[in-house]
């Protein structure tokens, strides 16, 4: 696979289609599992390692699944393919940061990506446009059912599957939506979610997961207990909570709207007025402005982008793709007018309305 | 990358707080995180994002007179005094040889102590070949380090006689 490639489209999961997808970015499932005959990778020799890499990387080469797999030697690549890889959601931030061979098999739409080496020795994920949960959990099923038959996974009858961090054994699963709630933060109501949301027992994380921060109003909701429930009743409790909040978003956006259309629309526009006319931008800013201009358009505000393309601004603009954009390594200074430049560009071209 | 709020480092711990109600996010880089974190009154409403959810404060009667009576891991030589500080279990086995204190543990952080959900349609618990074939690696590594090749060499054979059992054991797919 040639990263370059990757670089003129998004993942088929940014597309900005399915269920809910006005709130719902994606839907994402992961499955942590080990071999039963070697040792957690944390405690694996560079020896060990390279042997494990090598076993499942063979395994999944022949892997008969739905999509054909192509499978990169992570830990062979440049840090900034490796960041590119962060960005695009394919591999953790953890797996782009280990030492010793580790490697990652994904598919040419980018909704599945199998992880080598990362915490445990694979970590399965499978990534859905939109509120689709249960066709996520129907294709990673499948998939690990066949590394079953390849494989022989660690598993105890009391603690399910064994992984190498407690926290995670049981099912093994990471059930995570990833939300665009700019209402709740503009109101600050998104507090009330995050403290209910605690109470039941779920994370929220920012963009890219573990430790990150909330960018451009976007929250993954993902479980944090994976023993003692079943995948499915796991599912259940994500699901409902979504809805939940996907609920409260509509009515506060709604409520924003018929209390003052034309402040709201002021801003929008506003925040669009600057994407198309910026000479030089911040990551951060630009994301806070995307976010706004998102917004605008779910709420019929702005009908000059489509969804697809914001959508895809918000990882195009991050720091490894803007470098592989331009095939050279950029500064922070220059990164930000090459952001800018490539804002305009791509407004400019979605729009046939605006003279050049 | 965002900067630390006392310092002009990059910040790697990103801190939620919350007390009586109120939300208050910090970003720190290490030094001033762990400053942060030692000065904070109450650990317990801290909660570090990036970090186990092992409360050490919580039960440490029980973590303390554990792992000086608990031999280390057969398989991986890992101690339980090892794992909580680092945070990471050695292999498999590790569940099985520390079970009680694992229990006790995995009760805090899941509320469960039975898994419930997907099995494997095969092999159900890892066979002890398995876990002999960890133990096994250990030991050649060890004796590679210690450059005692006779010895290297005769593990080396156990290990293929371990491994080709475990093929024919298995079902053909």
């Amino acid at each position: 696979m040639n990263l370059d490639v990757l670089t003129q489209r998004s993942g088929e999961w940014l597309r900005g289609t399915g269920p809910e997808a006005d709130i719902v970015i994606s839907s994402r499932i992961r499955l942590a599992r080990n071999l039963a005959e070697f040792p957690f990778v944390n405690r694996a020799s560079d020896a060990v390692r390279a042997q494990i890499e090598d076993f499942l990387r063979e395994r999944i080469e022949k892997l008969q699944g739905r999509r054909p797999l192509t499978y990169l030697r992570t830990s062979d690549l440049e840090p900034l393919d490796r960041q590119f890889l962060v960005e695009r959601q394919l591999i953790s931030r953890e797996h782009a940061e280990d030492h010793g061979q580790c490697g990652v098999g994904v598919s040419s739409e980018e909704n599945v990506s199998l992880m080598v080496n990362e915490e445990d020795h694979l970590r399965m994920q499978v990534l859905r446009s939109g509120m689709d949960l249960d066709a996520a959990w129907a294709e990673i099923n499948e998939i690990d059912d066949l590394m079953e038959q390849e494989v022989a996974y660690a598993f105890d009858s009391q603690f399910g599957y064994l992984t190498a961090c407690p926290t995670n054994v049981g099912t093994g699963i990471r059930v995570s939506v990833m939300l665009h709630l700019p209402a709740l933060v503009a109101t600050k109501e998104i507090q009330k979610v995050f403290q209910a949301l605690q109470k039941i027992g779920l994370a929220v994380r920012g963009l890219y997961g573990e430790g990150s921060q909330a960018m451009g109003d976007f929250y993954q909701i993902s479980n944090q207990v994976t023993l003692g429930k079943s995948e499915i009743d796991i599912m259940k409790s994500i699901k409902d909570v979504v809805a939940q909040i996907l609920g409260y978003e509509r009515r506060v956006r709604t409520a924003l709207v018929k209390e003052n259309r034309q402040a709201l629309h002021d801003q929008v526009s506003r925040a669009f007025g600057i994407l198309q006319n910026a000479q030089t931008i911040s990551s951060e800013e630009t994301m806070h402005l995307l976010s706004s201009v998102r917004m605008g358009v779910n709420l019929g505000l702005i009908d000059d982008v489509e969804i697809p393309t914001v959508n895809e601004l918000f990882i195009q603009t991050q720091p490894a793709h803007l470098q592989k954009l331009r095939h050279q390594k950029l500064e922070s200074a220059e990164r930000n007018i090459a952001r800018a430049a490539y804002i305009r560009q791509r407004l400019a071209e979605n729009n046939p309305h605006t003279s050049a | 990358m965002k900067k630390c709020e006392h310092c002009s480092k990059p910040a790697v711990l990103h801190i939620t707080e919350l007390q009586d109600g109120s939300v208050e996010a910090h970003h720190l880089c290490e030094s001033c995180a762990k400053e942060y974190l030692t000065q904070s009154s109450e650990p317990e409403s801290v909660e570090v994002e990036s970090s186990l959810s092992i409360d050490e404060s919580d039960d440490s009667e029980t973590a303390e007179a554990a792992p000086q009576e608990q031999p280390p891991c057969p398989n991986c030589g890992i101690t339980f005094k090892e794992f909580r500080s680092l945070g990471r279990l050695g292999c498999a086995h590790d569940y099985s040889h520390f079970r009680e204190e694992l229990t006790r543990l995995i009760e805090n952080i899941h509320s469960e102590v039975q898994h419930v959900g997907k099995v494997p349609k095969r092999q159900p618990d890892a066979s002890r070949q398995q876990f002999d074939l960890i133990r096994l690696k250990l030991q050649l590594k060890e004796a590679i380090d210690e450059e005692n090749y006779e010895k290297a060499a005769g593990l080396r054979d156990q290990i293929r006689q371990v491994e080709l059992e475990l093929r024919s054991s298995s079902p053909a797919t």
